[in-house]
């Protein structure tokens, strides 16, 4: 840089090196094979009839297919916040002195992360096949509430225990692993000044790990939109199965899947601009070199978090 | 003020500390010093429960550390108990540990208001004038991140000393500091020192020990090598393993 500034035209610079460039013709065949074949998709995609622009159209803003978009993000909501609750609370279990709390955490990280989702809302769903009645009560005691399983878990209720339920396990690792990203020295110095074990942790901790723990709930929730997707296997008419009921009349099943999947990339989008932001306010003070520079301060000579 | 009979601890198979005994009194203040590893910072970190010991007996202001002793057995403290008993007493990093996610001002006032149930208005008041005793007066509302290590440093003491304690450890408070910002620190400490408060400092600063220690104890592989008045240790050392760590430390 300093040297060809020095050779400017006052000091008098030297000619521009001119050689043949190497020529790359592999190069060339591949970008012209992609354009061709892209072109050839677009092209159907445009002009096949069978993709039947005029019925997505027509289905977009139909009111069964809105009502689904608003079960959907309902259904998100409502599980994520299942989720996020339950995620603290099995990491906080995790952290228990007591063996057999952290141990029943993770068991239960164990299971709900080593069955698939799917398996899970069907299970749910049938679950007065294996329980009648629900009693809330004592153990082995005298019980208080007594409700018929079918009509406590409607399709509505199933699809939330499933989904939350299974996003309580992998917010539990994401909500651990921000734990894991604070120093110990905090704990040290907050327990030396005579706080308890939970004043530690919800004023100590908790603050300072949600800058590891935020972004990866905004991949979590992109994730459960389109999750939500598979308790159509259960006849919850949230936005797939919504568009499922009307070809399964209609037989016009591509543009309806079309349908859908624009109302999902839309919503995938919103939450993508929306965790930008999220992760810019949390990054603030945070950019490489300060963080360098930060993290000598704070955690002294700690290396890297192992923390992704 | 602190009295340590025999105290043994053991991280697994490895002893740090083999039998430590010791006593400071009211008011004096106590420079451990010693090469790493000697066990000087475990040490300090079990009279306030940090660590537990394996033997012995350690007691701060005639009470046991982590236990009751009823009908001759000891019985494990509860944890509120502990925090209690940690609540008077004070400790300083070398690391500061200062909250980062808090102005200097909430870091102090943090353990009064949540911990003691002092008032919010009476906590930071208290505060403010810790703050200005420790030459920061101007940093109340300043993030740590903002400070250089010798604040930070200064408002991780008065952070301690926001508790009102009766005790003050300090582990090795200048070790992390760029030189030029030491003597600040050390200024804090003398006020303090002078102010009548109970110290225990492990510290590499033999200056600063000659000048302010009433007892300087020399530690090394888990023992006390040698303790006494600052003038004997430090000025006509008795034992070789002293003499040698002392000529190479100045």
């Amino acid at each position: 840089m300093s040297s060809s500034e020095l050779s400017d035209e006052r000091t008098g610079r030297p000619d521009d090196i001119e050689a043949v460039p190497v020529r790359h013709p592999g190069r060339w065949i591949a970008a012209i094979l992609v354009v061709l074949i892209a072109a050839s998709l677009v092209r159907s995609i445009v002009v096949d009839p069978n993709f039947q622009w005029s019925v997505v159209g027509h289905y977009l803003f139909d009111p069964r297919v809105l009502r689904g978009v608003r079960v959907t993000i309902v259904l998100t909501v409502v599980s994520m916040v299942v989720g996020v609750v339950l995620g603290v609370v099995l990491a906080i279990m995790r952290r228990s002195p007591n063996p057999i709390v952290s141990g029943a955490s993770w068991l239960y990280i164990y299971v709900f992360r080593g069955t698939p989702l799917l398996v899970q809302i069907i299970f749910w769903y049938s679950i007065g096949s294996l329980y009648k009645t629900i009693d809330l009560g004592i153990p082995f005691g005298p019980s208080f509430v007594h409700i018929n399983s079918n009509s406590l878990i409607t399709a509505f209720g199933a699809s939330v225990l499933a989904l939350g339920l299974n996003e309580g396990a992998y917010m539990s690792e994401v909500v651990r692993a921000g734990f894991l990203s604070v120093d110990d020295g905090q704990g040290e110095a907050a327990s030396s000044l005579g706080m308890s074990r939970m004043q530690v942790l919800r004023l100590i901790v908790l603050p300072q790990a949600m800058r590891v723990i935020i972004p990866p709930t905004g991949n979590e929730t992109i994730s459960m939109l389109k999750n939500t997707s598979l308790v159509s296997v259960i006849a919850y008419t949230e936005l797939l199965y919504s568009v499922q009921q009307i070809y399964s009349v209609s037989f016009q099943t591509i543009p309806l899947l079309i349908v859908a999947s624009l109302w999902y990339l839309v919503m995938t989008s919103v939450l993508y601009v929306g965790q930008f932001f999220i992760e810019r306010r949390y990054g603030r003070g945070f950019s490489r070199a300060e963080r360098a520079t930060m993290r000598a301060r704070w955690l002294g000579t700690r290396g890297n978090r192992g923390v992704t | 003020m602190v009295k340590a009979e025999g105290v043994h601890k053991r991280f697994g198979r490895l002893e740090v500390l083999k039998g430590i005994n010791l006593e400071v009194a009211r008011g004096d203040v106590m420079c451990l010093l010693g090469p790493s590893g000697s066990g000087k910072s475990t040490f300090l970190r079990c009279i306030n429960h940090l660590e537990k010991i394996n033997s012995g007996r350690l007691s701060v202001d005639g009470e046991l550390v982590g236990y009751r002793e009823s009908d001759g057995k000891l019985h494990e403290l509860h944890e509120r108990d502990v925090a209690r008993k940690r609540a008077e007493i004070g400790m300083v990093f070398q690391s500061f540990n200062l909250f980062p996610h808090m102005t200097a001002l909430e870091n102090v006032t943090l353990a009064p208001t949540r911990v003691a149930g002092v008032s919010r208005a009476a906590a930071r008041e208290r505060a403010a004038g810790l703050l200005t005793r420790v030459g920061l007066a101007d940093k109340l509302s300043t993030y740590p991140v903002a400070l250089s290590g010798g604040q930070q440093q200064r408002v991780a003491i008065a952070r301690a000393l926001a508790m009102q304690p009766k005790l003050m450890l300090f582990d090795e408070p200048t070790s992390a500091l760029d030189p030029e910002l030491v003597g600040d620190v050390l200024d804090a400490m003398r006020q303090l020192a002078r102010d009548g408060m109970t110290m225990i400092v492990v510290t590499h600063e033999i200056g600063f020990a000659r000048e302010v220690a009433d007892t300087v104890v020399f530690m090394d592989a888990g023992v006390v090598v040698e303790s006494g008045p600052p003038a004997d240790v430090l000025g006509n050392p008795q034992h070789e393993r002293t003499r040698a760590f002392l000529a190479n430390v100045r």
